[in-house]
């Protein structure tokens, strides 16, 4: 079956279109909506948001390939992005890199053979007055140890698979 | 620890709910809108003139000066909010939005008045999601209470703002790159001029302001821009929001008095460097200005003294050779985003260097060769060098590398690249040839 947006997204797309006196300016925040529909922004993703929006997918496909935080493949259901840039970095970032990649068996850039974790290295998060820190989805963790990051882990990991 | 004079853009930090509008309310909030909205739109941009306030985003440019370019008579004005918050080391505009975002919206309501803007956009960084459900909802609430809308607080003023997620472009936090942007394009700076005053968002006048700058606004308008002026020091008003990292006991955010000086900063505000180690090292405003070395510490924290102050070196190309910024001047450093990263006696700054200098590589956009190429080859040699795979010569590549590309590129982001790599060289040649092979 093709990939179609919900009617709720359209809407909120439509929705969200009203507030530029220009369509084009709602793209960012239409490739969002599919995002959190999709949970990525796949091919076919482009072009529904490019038709939605009455722009080119050539367009759309130059915005989604420029900005980092579209992602072109499915991630895992936690996407784990670790700040390594200098503050974090001199707290210890790279040491918890290396732990996390580690644990979870994949290197940075990958995702567990479950489906279960994302592992992302990110630039500065602007949280650096407790670093090392990073994003699990949408939640900021603080003050990290190799410690936290195994009790978070285990955490997820239970959510993950809906054990309690 | 030493108290600021004032507390203007932290003063509800801490206070339960403070970023629910209620609270807000009751303590003090929106009391300079409704005296702005007695003033002439005019009067209000003189005594933010007046108040000597200069831009917190990085670049500190007077902000009254800057809201009097646009065009008399323009029909349609925006006022865009910097809140794409992404300087390495910078953490404070991401605590204004969580704990006090209706002091935001009364900024920008003061601001809208004064250059007649009937739409603000706030242009806030994709990772920042708490924020944006935390700022969306005082928004709608502002809404309901009728701050906001066809006609704010009656007076037939109308007034939107809309929050604009970004999705993951240092080079967006550059206002061209961001206007680019919020009209659903690909982050890339535009050539100036024109500049955005004339002519920015969708065609039309536009101001660009950082968050924490409007965020002193409501202060401003309530006090009197001399009141704000005589709280700072020489031509820098106000207090100053200093966000500090790294080695120091106790990093956070701090309002403190503007022209405190950086070793007080560090020693007495942070408690010094952690397990009694010294500060070899110190970043003053982001990442991308180039950083003091322990002899340049007693320096105030002002925009004009990190620029001028004759106790900080000027940054050279090579030793004895200064680099000249444009028409002769000398570098020195910027108080740029109020970033403090302190890095201590133990750290390897040819790899502290080298991880800030993939972080340009990674977010130069591309669109001039010698910021697309050059940010790519600092990366890449001096990764090498902390690596310790270098090659002679290493160093003297480096800073003739950062000298192609300073000054030769659209945006500041090919100089916030070279300013930092060319000032590690100048105050750390020694660590940085140590690792060329002997």
């Amino acid at each position: 079956m093709p990939l179609e947006l919900s009617q709720q997204a359209r809407q909120r797309i439509a929705a969200v279109r009203a507030r530029y006196p220009e369509a084009q300016a709602a793209c960012l925040p239409a490739l969002w909506i599919a995002q959190e529909e999709l949970g990525y922004v796949p091919d076919e993703a482009v072009a529904l948001v490019a038709r939605e929006l009455g722009l080119s997918a050539a367009h759309v496909f130059g915005v989604v390939t420029f900005y980092t935080m579209y992602l072109r493949q499915q991630p895992g259901k936690f996407l784990i992005q670790l700040c390594t840039n200098v503050s974090c970095w001199a707290n210890g970032a790279y040491d918890l890199l290396a732990h996390l990649e580690e644990r979870l068996g994949i290197k940075r850039g990958e995702t567990t053979r479950d489906g279960m974790f994302t592992l992302l290295e990110v630039e500065c998060l602007a949280a650096c007055g407790q670093a090392p820190m990073m994003l699990v989805n949408d939640t900021y963790h603080y003050d990290l140890t190799r410690d936290k990051v195994n009790a978070l882990l285990d955490e997820l990991r239970v959510k993950g698979t809906g054990h309690a | 620890m030493p108290e600021p004079p004032v507390r203007i853009v932290t003063k509800n930090f801490g206070v339960k709910d403070s970023h629910r509008l209620g609270v807000y309310e009751g303590r003090g909030g929106f009391r300079a809108l409704r005296k702005a909205l007695m003033m002439k739109p005019a009067d209000v941009t003189a005594e933010v003139k007046k108040s000597n306030l200069r831009g917190r985003g990085g670049a500190g440019f007077p902000t009254g000066l800057k809201w009097t370019f646009v065009p008399p008579g323009s029909e349609t004005v925006y006022l865009v909010v910097n809140a794409d918050e992404g300087e390495p080391g910078t953490f404070k505009d991401r605590e204004i939005l969580r704990q006090d975002p209706c002091l935001l919206i009364e900024g920008c309501l003061c601001t809208a008045w004064a250059l007649g803007c009937h739409h603000v956009y706030v242009y806030i960084r994709g990772e920042m999601y708490e924020e944006a459900r935390i700022l969306q909802a005082a928004v709608d609430d502002c809404y309901q209470k009728g701050y906001l809308g066809r006609s704010v607080l009656g007076v037939g003023f109308q007034c939107d703002v809309t929050v604009h997620r970004g999705a993951g472009a240092y080079i967006c936090g550059e206002e061209t790159s961001l206007l680019n942007s919020l009209e659903g394009k690909r982050g890339w700076p535009r050539l100036k001029p024109p500049f955005p005053a004339v002519k920015g968002l969708f065609g039309q006048p536009t101001i660009v302001n950082n968050v924490e700058t409007l965020a002193n606004i409501p202060a401003i308008v309530e006090n009197g821009g001399e009141w704000y002026a005589k709280l700072g020091m020489g031509r820098s008003g106000g207090t100053r929001v200093l966000c500090v990292s790294g080695h120091v006991q106790r990093p956070g955010v701090y309002e403190l008095r503007m022209g405190i000086p950086m070793r007080e900063v560090i020693d007495e505000v942070c408690g010094g460097v952690r397990d009694g180690r010294r500060p070899r090292c110190v970043i003053p405003g982001g990442s991308s200005m180039p950083p003091l070395d322990e002899s340049e510490l007693d320096v105030p924290v002002e925009f004009d003294a990190l620029m001028t102050d004759a106790r900080i070196k000027d940054v050279e190309v090579a030793p004895g050779v200064k680099f000249d910024v444009g028409g002769g001047k000398p570098l020195k450093t910027m108080a740029g985003s109020g970033a403090v990263v302190v890095l201590d006696d133990r750290t390897d700054l040819v790899a502290a260097c080298a991880r800030l200098m993939r972080f340009y590589a990674h977010e130069s956009c591309g669109q001039c060769t010698p910021c697309r190429e050059g940010t790519g080859w600092l990366a890449r040699v001096c990764t090498r060098l902390a690596d310790g795979h270098g090659r002679k010569g290493d160093s003297a590549l480096l800073a003739s590398i950062a000298h192609g590309i300073a000054g030769n590129t659209i945006c500041p982001l090919g100089d916030a690249a070279a300013w930092p790599m060319l000032g590690f060289l100048t105050k750390f040649r020694a660590d940085f040839l140590a690792k060329e092979p002997q």
